[in-house]
């Protein structure tokens, strides 16, 4: 078995792409890990939905925690100087209006359009859409952190998602624990391969045709 | 005219069954007006519509509990068999293999759901309190949401008409009060609890403090006084 990213160097990668002064909204699970890889030198403005702008240090004890101050994801945050926070109606202002640079999301299935499918699967029969339509609709750009396939190797970037739409041709780039893939009008653009991967084998797993983009490089971590 | 109730219970002695109820906060113990759910848990109003964020599962996982102190959110109503029908963008429990009330009720057709997504929930709702009728957005286009909705295609891009919500009740937190009914808050608290203040024929709330009138600056005030009907205080005699 070839070596895969681990879920942290997933969010180390995709944190690169946090410009200096963005505003970012991160998901849960591996995208929420990216808020501790900021690059050094940058300074990232962070979004929670549940009504928070500009936050970032974590408690250093139980005594430091405060009720009121919790990420969408639950966890306990400091506002940082210069933080403010707001009602529902002005956070999705924020998503939709296009005042959020980034966000980077979880998904089930990518489709070679960019399609999203992330809030549920048929067999379920109830899901949670929370803020993902808002956020894959609204924010300017659109990135998806996730592992290549499911646990049993069933294939996740596909010609067109089965599983239902969060939101049509909104993802910008797909950051996976093999490949970094960016989705232009031509298609799918393999851009980084992990460390020991070839543009073969992260084809071999990838449902649609994947360009090789001619600066294809590994993932720089 | 004085807003101040003595306890939760009182504060919602009139709901009556089928009404629609509004019910605030984004799914933290912080946020959420804990106490007044319960009294309405007490007061068994039956057949209600609620409309929030969540159709309830917090409290079974303590998601968002502080120091795994367990709280109280929907999904008391839910299992008491009050609701008929939820209107939210989170109906199913968080942890797949720990399957919420509503949700084990929805698979049984026991009740009723309307999916929204967040923003759009929230819009409808600060557009039911601003008195329009409707809104056209981006979110949902290409998804199951925009089944049987208007589209039109606004500056280029395809939109969905959405219609504005109002309910009969709003049961929502803030930080305090004052006898006025102005509100404050802190932090997150604001999240659904500052709109759906507006969207409510009765909007009831349940703070920490209430203060008379003229401590809080009015500089600092969110939720202007009109907006509130019902305040109960957990200091000051409420229970």
């Amino acid at each position: 078995m070839k070596e895969r990213l681990d879920r942290q160097t997933i969010a180390l990668r995709v944190a690169k792409e946090f410009e200096d002064g963005a505003i970012v909204n991160l998901g849960g699970g591996i995208p929420a890990l990216a808020a501790n890889y900021v690059p050094e030198g940058r300074t990232v403005i962070f979004h929670a939905e549940n009504g928070a702008l500009g936050f970032g240090g974590v408690p250093g004890s139980k005594e430091e925690e405060r009720p009121f101050y919790l990420g969408a994801n639950g966890i306990p945050f400091l506002p940082l100087p210069g933080a403010s926070f707001f009602h529902h109606a002005d956070s999705f202002a924020m998503i939709r209006g296009g005042h959020i640079d980034v966000t980077v999301l979880g998904a089930l299935q990518v489709s070679e359009k960019g399609d999203l499918a992330n809030w549920t699967f048929p067999e379920r029969g109830l899901g949670n859409i929370g803020g993902a339509m808002d956020l894959a609709a609204g924010c300017n750009k659109v990135i998806v952190a996730m592992e290549h396939v499911t646990p049993k190797g069933q294939l996740k970037i596909l010609k067109t998602c089965s599983y239902p739409l969060t939101a049509a041709r909104c993802v910008k780039m797909i950051v996976t624990d093999i490949a970094v893939i960016e989705i232009k009008p031509e298609g799918l653009v393999l851009t980084e391969t992990a460390p020991g991967w070839t543009a073969e084998e992260v084809q071999a797993l990838t449902e649609p045709a994947l360009l090789i983009s001619p600066d294809l490089k590994e993932i720089e971590l | 005219m004085n807003k101040i109730y003595r306890t939760y219970s009182e504060a919602v002695a009139d709901i009556p069954d089928a009404a629609s109820v509004m019910i605030g906060g984004f799914g933290h113990a912080a946020d959420k007006p804990q106490n007044l759910i319960k009294a309405l848990r007490d007061q068994g109003a039956k057949d209600l519509t609620i409309i929030g964020n969540s159709s309830g599962n917090a409290g079974k996982l303590g998601i968002g509990s502080l120091g795994g102190v367990p709280f109280v959110d929907e999904e008391i109503l839910v299992e008491n068999r009050q609701v008929k029908k939820a209107i939210c963008s989170v109906p199913a429990s968080l942890v797949m293999s720990k399957p919420s009330a509503f949700e084990k009720q929805y698979l049984a057709r026991e009740v009723e759901l309307e999916y929204v997504p967040q923003g759009t929930l929230a819009e409808r709702i600060r557009a039911g309190g601003a008195g329009l009728g409707a809104f056209f957005t981006p979110t949902g286009v290409g998804t199951l949401i925009e089944e049987g909705k208007e589209k039109k295609i606004i500056d280029g891009r395809e939109m969905l008409l959405e219609y504005a919500l109002r309910a009969d009740y709003a049961l929502i937190k803030a930080y305090w009060a004052d006898t006025i009914g102005n509100l404050i808050y802190r932090g997150i608290m604001r999240s659904f609890n500052a709109i759906m203040a507006m969207a409510a024929k009765v909007t009831i709330v349940e703070v920490e403090r209430i203060v008379p009138a003229g401590e809080l600056d009015p500089e600092i005030v969110v939720t202007p006084g009109i907006f509130v009907h019902r305040v109960v205080g957990s200091e000051g005699g409420a229970r």
